[in-house]
């Protein structure tokens, strides 16, 4: 049996993985020994539409950019005559392809599924070994020592913090109470991460797995997974996965013919980035508003309804049945001596090769953004990575060679955070990056603290002056007063951590800042009040810019030299973008 | 048996009726498009929980909409990756072209526009979603083409 393989996850369908999955069922209706299939997303996000061709002999071979009028030539010449259509091959397991670094360089044990099995079958997730760690702890693993071979691993908390998993059970454990909760924390708010949704939509049951595994440590016979209702293809794909491990007897009561009960409940998400944070996850769950409290008591001694509550992430939990099937040392080995296994990177931004990535932790940046992700796209200079969101900050390129753990990139101002990584380039403007997060932390702040609620608001202002050329000589140390009393003074990691996207470009390219405020000049040629647009005498009035002009500013006749008018022009730089002879000047 | 389902409250949640707060609102939203004031005061009097709690739950989630929106849902990514490929200009372009901003619904009632802070497709950026299509890869000329051709198959 051949099979083609459709990668369905968000991004493929965005890029029209549906059309060629329609095509090819279509095409291949009624043709015996071919069948359609689908999967979820492999992780080379910039070369989908991706299908895959699986021969008879388990020969893998990847396809990228298969719209549905790619489909008929992947038929005649891969299957019908055996010939691989080199041109379009990205990777394939016989050693290939013209994206072959990117997918053997990593190391899948959180992704090990991912765009190999279809996510909407059980029976596909058992194949490839699903359930069977599950097993083997019933069969005659103690929770004591579950929770002693998660440690040994030195598998940390994914979602940021990088709190040892193997601790938190055993506090919740010891914890008193008759009723304990497992919540497996979905709500992936931070922009520029989708390592949480691409692992829910491909791979739902290992998280399950995960999550009854963490409820046998803890002793905990119910769990809620918290989702962002920004992810529809997730929920529906863990709904289904519910179902059917329920209907299988990994779910419910007495697993297996086991004494261990365990239930699991879908809550979406309505909206708020602070309820990543895990107090106000629970008030949200509670059905309040989410709003942070303080802690002690931890969520694992007083967490969900007063109870102990263990919340692990989406990723960490996903680790958790390979950790209990292959041995902790086995997962120890990998990585460094404080951050052991391997980080689940979403590449984004102006990185070539922009997708999902799974390392070992112990690689520098420069491995991830060169050698897997091809580097910067355009030919461009590398400029900057933003890891952890709005928590997080800005590493400069001269820092390349950071090794990507918990502690060297905490020493950098930066955070590990989830695993967002969005690549920067001489296009972007380190200031107005800046006020980007501020903008978003200070409209996702809460409002239960006075520091963060308004010293986010005053430290947007100044930057949003800053961008405008409005800035001052005593901005800058004012900006630093405020990011150390927001960071002093705030309840929770949100406000804690509101102002490292501005101490960090300051601590790297304070030069730019300066920049606007001194010259009111924008070096990377991007805040738009700083910008004029003019048209130079190598204009050959071919017309294009004012047919492209979104705010008709542009006049002129064909063939003679077109004028803007600087009233009119909002400064979008279409005309820029769209002119061939480089006669667009801006400044 | 729907309407069962709709408000057995333990479907939702193990314990109390206060959790179920959220899914009742989710729901309300998904069948008339924003939380009319009627249907709060309904879920007030079902469920014993005060109207101004209801109200505080609703305006603190950035899902909820107290106002009915336009035909056409428009929403524009913002997210880091989008930001830094351009996402501004695009939103300057389609508001200044639909004659409405971000949280406004155009005059005709055919389309409301909404800055949203990651969907999810930041290989793709730029990227907007009309209703349920995700359009990738835009500058502000071709997401306005996008727009001229739905609106033009949506004419009579």
């Amino acid at each position: 049996m051949t099979r083609l393989i459709v990668g369905l996850g968000t991004c493929g369908i965005a890029a029209g993985a549906e059309e060629t999955f329609r095509s090819l069922a279509a095409k291949l209706a009624g043709r015996p020994g071919l069948e359609v299939g689908r999967t979820g997303c492999i992780g080379m996000c910039y070369q989908e539409p991706l299908v895959e061709v699986r021969n008879a002999d388990g020969a893998r071979y990847l396809y990228g950019r298969v719209t549905p009028d790619r489909v008929d030539r992947v038929l005649d010449e891969h299957v019908g005559q055996g010939r691989p259509v080199d041109e379009w091959l990205v990777w394939t397991d016989r050693g290939g392809g013209s994206d072959q670094a990117f997918l053997d360089r990593q190391r899948r044990i959180v992704l090990r599924n991912c765009g190999v099995i279809d996510p909407e079958s059980i029976d596909e997730y058992l194949a490839a070994g699903g359930y069977q760690a599950l097993e083997k702890v019933l069969a005659g693993i103690e929770p004591d020592a579950l929770i002693a071979t998660i440690i040994e691993s030195g598998l940390r908390g994914r979602g940021g913090a990088g709190f040892p998993t193997g601790v938190k059970w055993r506090y919740a454990r010891e914890a008193p109470g008759d009723r304990k909760f497992i919540v497996c924390n979905a709500d992936e708010g931070d922009p520029g991460a989708f390592m949480d949704r691409s692992v829910l939509e491909s791979d739902p049951h290992s998280v399950l797995e995960g999550m009854i595994l963490a409820g046998y440590a803890v002793g905990a016979d119910h769990g809620y997974v918290y989702v962002r209702a920004e992810y529809p293809k997730a929920i529906e794909r863990l709904t289904i996965a519910i179902r059917q491990a329920e209907e299988r007897g990994f779910l419910g009561a007495s697993i297996l013919g086991s004494r261990h009960s365990f239930h699991v409940r879908l809550k979406e998400g309505a909206g708020a980035f602070v309820c990543g944070e895990e107090t106000a996850l629970i008030a949200s769950i509670e059905g309040k508003r989410g709003m942070p409290r303080v802690r002690p008591p931890f969520p694992a001694v007083k967490g969900l309804w007063g109870a102990p509550t263990s919340i692990n992430n989406v990723e960490t939990l996903a680790n958790v049945p390979w950790i209990v099937l292959h041995g902790a040392s086995a997962f120890s080995a990998l990585g460094t001596e404080k951050s052991k296994g391997t980080k689940v990177f979403a590449m984004a931004g102006r990185v070539r090769h922009g997708g999902l990535v799974e390392v070992p932790m112990g690689i520098t940046i420069r491995e991830i953004v060169h050698d897997i992700c091809g580097g910067i796209r355009d030919g461009r200079k590398f400029k900057a990575v933003q890891m952890g969101g709005p928590s997080g900050g800005c590493i400069s390129s001269e820092l390349e060679a950071t090794l990507i753990d918990y502690e060297s990139i905490t020493r950098t101002g930066a955070i590990m955070g989830s695993g967002g990584l969005v690549v920067m380039d001489d296009t972007t403007c380190m200031v107005d990056v800046a006020r980007f997060f501020l903008e978003f932390t200070q409209r996702e702040s809460c409002g239960k603290c006075t520091f963060c609620r308004i010293g986010t608001k005053r430290m947007l202002e100044i930057l949003t002056r800053i961008t405008e050329g409005e800035g001052k000589e005593d901005d800058l140390p004012l900006l630093e007063e405020l990011a150390d009393r927001v960071r002093q003074s705030s309840l929770c990691g949100l406000g804690q951590t509101a102002p490292n996207p501005v101490l960090t470009t300051l601590k790297y390219f304070r030069s730019e800042y300066e920049a606007h405020i001194a010259n009111r000049k924008c070096p990377a040629h991007h805040c738009q009040k700083l910008l004029t647009y003019t048209i130079t005498d190598d204009c050959s009035g071919c017309m294009l810019c004012l047919k492209a002009c979104p705010a008709h500013a542009i006049s002129g006749e064909r063939k003679k030299v077109h004028v803007i008018d600087q009233a009119r022009c909002t400064v979008c730089g279409e005309c820029y973008r769209v002119c061939n002879l480089g006669a667009i000047r801006r400044e | 048996m729907r309407q069962h389902r709709r408000y057995d409250l333990r479907n939702h949640h193990y314990e109390g009726e206060e959790g179920a707060l959220i899914p009742l609102l989710q729901r309300a939203q998904q069948e008339d498009g924003y939380l009319r004031r009627e249907r709060l005061v309904a879920i007030h009097r079902r469920t014993g929980i005060p109207l101004a709690h209801i109200y505080g739950v609703a305006t603190f989630y950035a899902q909820f909409r107290l106002k009915p929106v336009g035909k056409h849902l428009l929403r524009v990514c913002h997210g880091t990756a989008c930001h830094v490929s351009g996402a501004v200009e695009l939103s300057q372009a389609i508001e200044k072209h639909l004659g409405a901003a971000a949280g406004e619904t155009t005059a005709d009632g055919q389309y409301s526009i909404e800055t949203v802070s990651c969907l999810g497709c930041c290989s793709l950026a730029p990227v907007m979603m009309i209703d349920q299509d995700t359009y990738g890869n835009l500058s502000p000329s071709n997401a306005i083409k996008v727009l001229k051709k739905r609106q033009k198959e949506e004419r009579p």
